[in-house]
């Protein structure tokens, strides 16, 4: 009896060895951050139109987890009046001075490493993933990082039928990705699960929601 | 128990029931606000007059609903104004944005001194 008593333990010490360390929320906790700037997104994939589909819709999920969003197209536009153009020159520019012209608490950085229609003999797929890290503008402190992704494949049936019968679709999916401009839905999709607060290892809820404080985190 | 009992306790039974299933609720009512800032950003659709007036429609909608106006609305649609030369609008309307989001204050102060024709 004792001994199977000891081999239950054993293994739920090995399960406890096996689970991921939990996020570490104590610097977001003790920041507080009430708003965010969103730097326009680094792009490390061929689509040119990827970090502006992205910046389009950040703004969603954010506001509704509780956050002022610094208005993302003014935020744009006063980099460029800067002479800044490329997102990787606007994530250079120093945390002393994104808090001195634009107020915030607290700056989301955003690279974006997958952006649109990936294609193979067989098959097309439409995949967005986005990594983020939200920085403390007033200590430079991280406060919080993670990633997410969206792809067309997600919840597809495994195909049915002979080689042709796939080939056919692989064409036909590979026209509607890229007509029906499927980068830009999954980078809002991506946007939604990587910047929604209340879930696993996501962001903390902000003052103007509802359940500021309340995170299970 | 009589008819207009049990139908009340049915009704009763069922706002009960309706508010455990309820969804939390929306903090602002969005429309076409993200539709609108990437037809900015891709600045070849739809001319900046065109997204001021789809703009100013939401914002009727998203009043007569008596909803919360998101963040950055306001702003964006001072920006597009101020993108057409209509300055005492884009001020008008950062201006709102402040009154509505005191933490974009900063920034807006920042844009109104420095975007001045």
């Amino acid at each position: 009896m004792t001994r199977y008593i000891s081999l239950l333990l054993f293994c739920f010490l090995v399960q406890g060895c096996a689970t991921r360390t939990p996020v570490d929320y104590s610097a977001f906790k003790e920041s507080r951050p009430k708003s965010i700037l969103v730097l326009p997104p680094i792009n490390n994939s061929p689509d040119v139109s990827a970090s502006y589909s992205v910046l389009a819709q950040v703004t969603h999920p954010l506001a509704e987890s509780g956050y002022y969003v610094i208005p993302v197209s003014l935020v744009a536009e006063a980099f460029k009046e800067n002479g800044l153009t490329q997102p990787t020159e606007m994530h250079a520019t120093s945390l002393e001075k994104l808090n001195q012209i634009f107020g915030a608490d607290s700056a989301l950085y955003l690279t974006i490493t997958k952006f649109g229609p990936i294609y193979t003999v067989v098959n097309s797929e439409t995949l967005v993933a986005i990594d983020a890290k939200l920085v403390d503008l007033r200590n430079g402190k991280t406060l919080w990082v993670g990633k997410a992704q969206a792809s067309s494949r997600e919840g597809e049936q495994q195909q049915q039928g002979g080689l042709a019968v796939i080939l056919i679709s692989a064409i036909v999916k590979q026209v509607m990705a890229s007509t029906l401009d499927a980068g830009h839905k999954y980078a809002g999709i991506a946007s939604e699960r990587l910047l929604t607060a209340g879930q696993k290892d996501g962001i903390l809820f902000g003052p103007r929601s509802p359940n500021y404080g309340k995170d299970a985190q | 128990m009589n008819a207009p009992k049990v139908l009340l306790w049915s009704i009763c039974l069922l706002a009960a029931m309706g508010g455990c299933a309820s969804k939390p609720t929306a903090l602002y009512q969005w429309e076409g606000y993200q539709a609108n800032l990437d037809s900015y950003f891709r600045g070849d659709k739809v001319g900046l007059e065109a997204q001021a007036q789809l703009m100013e429609a939401d914002l009727k909608k998203i009043k007569a609903a008596g909803s919360a106006v998101p963040p950055g609305y306001s702003a964006h649609l001072a920006l597009l104004y101020g993108q057409q030369g209509y300055m005492d609008k884009f001020a008008a309307y950062l201006n709102e944005e402040k009154s509505r989001f005191p933490e974009s204050s900063k920034f807006v102060d920042f844009l109104s001194r420095n975007f001045k024709k």
